[in-house]
């Protein structure tokens, strides 16, 4: 039967709507304040959560909705006050294990988690806080390994006596090596074989010279660009993750870049200051006994021993070129640190006149509070700052001059590789480099979520005022249509795809708004000149719909290309625009071609009519074309 | 609610073409010699904006900055007359590594200067810093971007309906951006990343009206049997003028709503848009279906089955 969807279809449409409206509702439901404890190393124990509880009873903090499991503790609170106050009590319950950090908690009930249905994320222009476009300086990466090699060439080529006429790096991916005459090269060029298997090897003449070039393949440059990469980036993690800024963002982006956002954050200047830091580790010798109490400061090592740092820094830890955790030849674990040539001359000098004193590692770590403040409004305003904070993570005898490489020892296996992963995140992979920041105020970031709401709401009511007045019944279909199309779009963001709702987002969703109804003026236009041409209604509205298809359909698929080239090339708010157009683009047609065609099937359908509600279509009727149909 | 009648649209084809052409020409002009007020996202430099207490007076700030050694800073208001941006450029001799870091201390001290200068209480909004390297690659991302999404429609086009048809929606593209491009340079409209997006959101755009029209002249070509070229594209530009000019007025409907309440951030874009949408609208009927009657079409072009198209155009 004509205009007549069949029962499953009807259904199906039924269903997409029940989780368009499931998936997009959350987004209602307020935050809590709360606090999210977690901690690198260990698991969670009912005792820590017990611990906490008594902190917060003694520090007589209301909290509720507790939830624990072995990765997390989870408290929230009835307001911000409340929350700081229990961050300091919490975190001076715990040891340094921990990482206590300020968080918001969804208030989602729970058989809407259970399905899975979450809140979009919101842009950093909408909540406020700071973004920083970081790049990775790749060369300095390959000259520091083309170094390394170099170093290595050398004393493989001294063990092996070997005699050169000398060793140069010429730039970061090739080093050259002299030799007498071609006899010593190949004796040479055979033993390096083996031992640099990731290198290209070439014989070159210069003169009497017999030289052996170096040089590093292209696919394993590009290997170490990756590696580089990725180790800044979780070096960064780590470092962003010690602040407890709640929900950061550190992302990749492209093959040198690296993306950080931190939510709240208002001063950039110290965020900087942070996140470039390169040595965050510092040796110290311990005081001498009796030394004046101005010249050195008291930290308790991990065990809980009180020691008297000096205060002089007599190494920095931008010195370390590597660290490893390993066992020494009695299989017990130690920390192998190596030091960069000015670094081993520092400690050898240092160390050479204190042999059987202490020498003391202390990590300098940036943390976070946040505190609450007016702004000019009137309004309360929250402010992440950041405070440094040292502590002890070695103590130890030192028992000979050390060189360039040393190691501590009589540690645990797991004290072995806690120490050796704490030195490694004090040091970056490669020196990296603020190529954008730019920083949105609090209030600044709410104007823009609200003004941008408001838009969207005024643009909406005008279009369906618009389209009821114009279209009449069948308008109401496409409003029905438009309202499910922006739920659907925020249920695919909410839930399917993890996609940031920026500014650039919202007005992508507006301008779908105003194209979306599109392809219904298309169909609702063709089915009024199907009637001016004296079809009958329901033989009109079919061929409407019908005819109106093929176009609806390219011009979709040639704006979603469009689209997708703009995802593909584009960062920032380009990408963020095109991200809601195609969402927008896929939902719109399926609510204005399947979802308006339901709904006129349901009022129109399968009867006898002689008329139907689409606005005027008489000036239609008489139309007299130059050309005759065929 | 619209026309009754048939309007000859092509009968001024010229005369159009004229008018196109001209704006095209005096667009391309501005290029050059006016060349695009082009934002921090693609120039470099610190950008700092700033709230007032009261009513900013544009030139007491100029004075100020520039009696303190600013002398570079460029001040525009922004968004409201209580707002205001200061933006700087590089500071070269500042090192590459340290300019983010001295960019983000610049907004505290332009602040504070501001605030102990002006009876009105000045606040730090936020800033941004974007580097040189950045600016330029985003400038060719973005040319790129637009050349990238010209060619894949060009091949869809030519696919899915003929050559010439294709020519006329690139051309019809290329026009609005141009002209979009030439109205942002002769009035000095800032031309940033979000001027960017709504650029290529027009080519979206303009594309929609192209394709809808071209698909009624298509569907006209094989249905009727009678009529020079000319009369079915104007039969085929006057069915589908009701639906041009009901989306067109949608469009800029949600447009102006963003544009007058939307907040500061979204006004280039809405801006940049609404050019776009009225130039997208004119171009859709005068220049792609101009070029396609320029280059000859003839039934004979459109008679070819095209596989989808005849699949999808099919009755039940």
């Amino acid at each position: 039967m004509l205009n007549k969807y069949p029962t499953w279809k009807n259904v199906l449409i039924l269903f997409v709507v029940i989780l368009g409206f499931l998936y997009s509702v959350p987004n209602i439901y307020p935050d809590d304040e709360a606090i999210q404890v977690t901690t690198d190393s260990l698991t969670l124990s009912e005792s820590d959560m017990e611990t906490v509880i008594t902190a917060l009873e003694a520090a007589q903090v209301q909290f509720f909705g507790n939830e624990f499991s072995e990765e997390n503790i989870l408290i929230r609170f009835n307001s911000v006050d409340e929350q700081l106050i229990a961050k300091t009590a919490i975190e001076e319950a715990l040891t340094d294990d921990y990482i206590v950090a300020l968080n918001l908690a969804p208030t989602i009930p729970g058989w809407l988690r259970a399905i899975g249905a979450g809140k979009m994320n919101l842009g950093l222009d909408l909540q406020g806080g700071v973004h920083f476009l970081m790049e990775v300086d790749m060369e300095a990466a390959l000259g520091r390994r083309m170094e390394d090699n170099l170093s290595n060439v050398r004393s493989i080529l001294r063990e092996e006596r070997i005699r050169t006429r000398g060793t140069n790096v010429v730039d970061n991916s090739h080093l050259e090596i002299r030799f007498a005459n071609s006899e010593m090269r190949s004796e040479a060029r055979s033993v390096l074989l083996e031992n640099f298997t990731d290198l290209q090897f070439q014989n070159r003449d210069s003169g009497n010279l017999s030289i052996l070039d170096m040089r590093t393949p292209p696919d394993v440059v590009l290997q170490v660009q990756r590696d580089t990469l990725q180790a800044n980036r979780t070096t960064i993690l780590s470092r962003v993750d010690a602040l407890g800024v709640a929900e950061p963002t550190v992302q990749q982006q492209g093959a040198d870049r690296i993306v950080v956002e931190l939510p709240g954050v208002q001063d950039p200047a110290q965020a900087i200051r942070f996140l470039q830091r390169i040595a965050t580790l510092e040796f110290h010798l311990e005081a001498e006994p009796g030394a004046s109490p101005a010249s050195y400061t008291t930290y308790s090592n991990p065990d809980g021993l009180l020691v008297d740092v000096d205060n002089e820094v007599i190494l920095q830890g931008d010195r370390i070129s590597n660290v490893r955790s390993t066992l020494d030849q009695n299989g017990l674990p130690q920390v192998q640190i190596n030091l960069d040539a000015q670094g081993g001359n520092q400690i050898n000098r240092v160390t050479r006149d204190n042999v059987g004193r202490m020498m003391d590692i202390l990590l300098s770590e940036t943390r976070s509070r946040t505190i609450t403040g007016f702004d000019d409004g009137g309004n309360e305003i929250e402010e992440v700052e950041f405070y440094e904070e040292k502590r002890l993570i070695s103590h130890a005898t030192i028992r000979t001059a050390l060189p360039r490489t040393f190691v501590i020892t009589g540690l645990t296996a797991r004290e072995a590789n806690d120490l050796s992963e704490l030195i490694r995140s004090g040091s970056l992979a490669a020196p990296m480099t603020i190529v954008e920041q730019s920083v949105i105020g609090p209030t600044m970031g709410r104007e823009n979520l609200e003004a941008g709401f408001r838009g969207v709401l005024v643009a909406s009511v005008l279009v369906l005022i618009f389209m009821l007045f114009y279209y009449r019944v069948f308008g109401l279909a496409a409003n029905t249509a438009l309202i499910m199309n922006i739920l659907l779009i925020f249920a695919v963001m909410s839930t399917l795809i993890p996609a940031t709702l920026t500014l650039p987002g919202i007005v992508g969703i507006v301008l779908t708004v105003g194209m979306a109804v599109d392809a219904n003026v298309l169909i609702f236009t063709r089915i009024r000149e199907e009637l001016g041409n004296g079809m009958p209604p329901q033989q009109a509205i079919d061929a409407g719909y019908n005819r109106a298809f093929t176009t609806i359909f390219d011009a979709n698929l040639t704006t979603f290309l469009v689209a997708v080239v703009l995802f593909t090339i584009g960062t920032g708010p380009v990408k963020g625009f095109s991200v809601t157009l195609m969402i927008g683009i896929i939902t719109s047609m399926f609510t204005a071609i399947v979802g308006t065609r339901a709904l006129v099937n349901v009022i129109y359908g399968g009867r006898d009519i002689q008329k139907i509600s689409i606005g005027s279509y008489g000036h239609l009727l008489s139309k007299k074309s130059g050309v005759e149909a065929a | 609610m619209l026309l009754g009648r048939e309007i000859d649209f092509m009968g001024v084809r010229k005369i159009a073409a004229a008018i196109s052409g001209l704006l095209v020409i005096v667009s391309f002009m501005a290029l050059f010699v006016k060349s695009l007020q082009f934002g921090l996202d693609f120039t470099a430099g610190t950008s700092v904006r700033l709230s007032y207490s009261d009513t900013v007076i544009l030139n007491e700030v100029n004075a100020t900055l520039l009696s303190n050694s600013y002398e570079d800073a460029v001040v525009v208001s922004f968004g409201s007359d209580r707002e205001i941006r200061v933006v700087l450029p590089v500071d070269e001799g500042v090192e590459v590594g340290d300019q983010a870091s001295q960019a983000a201390l610049v907004g505290d001290s332009i602040a504070a200067l501001l605030n102990e200068n002006s009876a009105s209480e000045v606040t730090l909004l936020g800033s941004d810093y974007v580097s040189a390297k950045v600016g330029e690659e985003l400038a060719e991302q973005g040319g790129l971007g637009m050349l990238v999404a010209l060619a894949i429609i060009m091949v869809y086009i030519a696919v899915r309906f003929q050559f010439k048809f294709s020519v006329g929606a690139v051309a019809a593209l290329a026009h609005d951006v141009v002209i979009t491009l030439g109205i942002f340079s002769i009035f000095g409209i800032e031309f940033n990343l979000n001027t960017l997006a709504a650029l290529l959101a027009i080519i979206g755009y303009s594309l929609n009206d192209t394709i809808v029209v071209s698909d009624r002249i298509r569907e006209n070509f094989r249905r009727m049997r009678k009529g020079t070229p000319i009369e079915m594209v104007n039969v085929s530009l006057n069915q589908t003028l009701s639906r041009t000019l009901i989306t067109s007025f949608t469009t800029l409907l949600v447009l102006f709503s963003v544009l007058l309440i939307g907040g500061e951030t979204t006004q280039g874009f809405a801006i940049a848009l609404i050019i776009g949408v009225v130039v997208g609208t004119y171009s859709s009927i005068y220049v792609a279906s101009n070029v396609i009657l320029y280059m000859n079409v003839t039934r004979e072009d459109l008679m070819i089955p095209l596989k989808e198209g005849a699949d999808l155009d099919a009755l039940p």
